[in-house]
């Protein structure tokens, strides 16, 4: 099972959980990854925009890559969109598996493939200043670890 | 051929999309990047660094060698910084 959402409202990872299990009786492990909007730097908000249509494409084609990957029963993923504060979930990586050692391996492969492919853009601001947010390499090093 | 611009690259654009006649001369995504450098300030803003800038045609991830052609969805955006 397959879940893909981009959505501006939270998330609540218990259901989440329970909706990618549900029936399965074949699921062994269930790893979350979930992000939060990072504070600090006196940051008091974030941003994100996406590109309708190809996020959701590309945030497939990562699940269709971890499932050659590794035995995945199911995957949700859900990244949130529009003004976030700091604390924020932002993101939402779950991977049902038979073994807790693919679950672990699929989620962080999901993560790091996502980080570097799927169109999202996060502008910060400061007060009344804002700034788009640079695209790290060690996000792109991450992601290469994978190929 | 339909243009979508997306982060700091539709703010100095100055729009999110257009539709453009593709030009006869223009035949890769780095080619359309150098005709739309010519196009006005914004323009010239947005696309004077090539190499701060990434592209999809119709949504897949492509190199600025990939050939375009009239009907293309073509986005051109910055590295993409979600998660």
């Amino acid at each position: 099972m397959r879940t893909i959402r981009i959505q501006t409202e939270t998330f609540d990872v218990s259901a989440e959980i329970a909706a990618l299990t549900k029936g399965a009786n074949n699921v062994g492990a269930v790893v979350t990854f979930t992000g939060h909007v990072r504070g600090g730097d006196n940051l008091t908000s974030l941003t994100l925009e996406h590109y309708p249509g190809m996020t959701e494409r590309e945030i497939a084609h990562c699940i269709e890559e971890a499932e050659k990957r590794w035995p995945v029963l199911g995957a949700t993923i859900i990244h949130r969109i529009g003004k976030l504060v700091p604390g924020d979930p932002i993101v939402l990586v779950a991977v049902a598996s038979t073994h807790r050692k693919d679950a672990f391996s699929a989620a962080e492969f999901l993560m790091d493939y996502l980080k570097t492919r799927a169109p999202f853009w996060k502008e910060e601001a400061r007060g009344a200043a804002t700034n788009w947010v640079e695209g790290r390499a060690s996000d792109e090093e991450r992601a290469k670890r994978w190929e | 051929m339909t243009l979508l611009y997306f982060a700091w690259v539709r703010q100095k654009v100055g729009r999110s999309e257009e539709t453009i006649d593709l030009p006869a001369h223009v035949g890769t995504v780095g080619e359309l990047a150098a005709w739309l450098a010519q196009r006005g300030a914004g323009y010239g803003d947005a696309f004077a660094d090539p190499k701060r800038l990434r592209a999809a045609v119709n949504q897949d991830h492509v190199g600025f060698d990939a050939a375009v052609a009239n009907g293309d969805e073509v986005a051109f955006f910055p590295p993409v910084t979600g998660g």
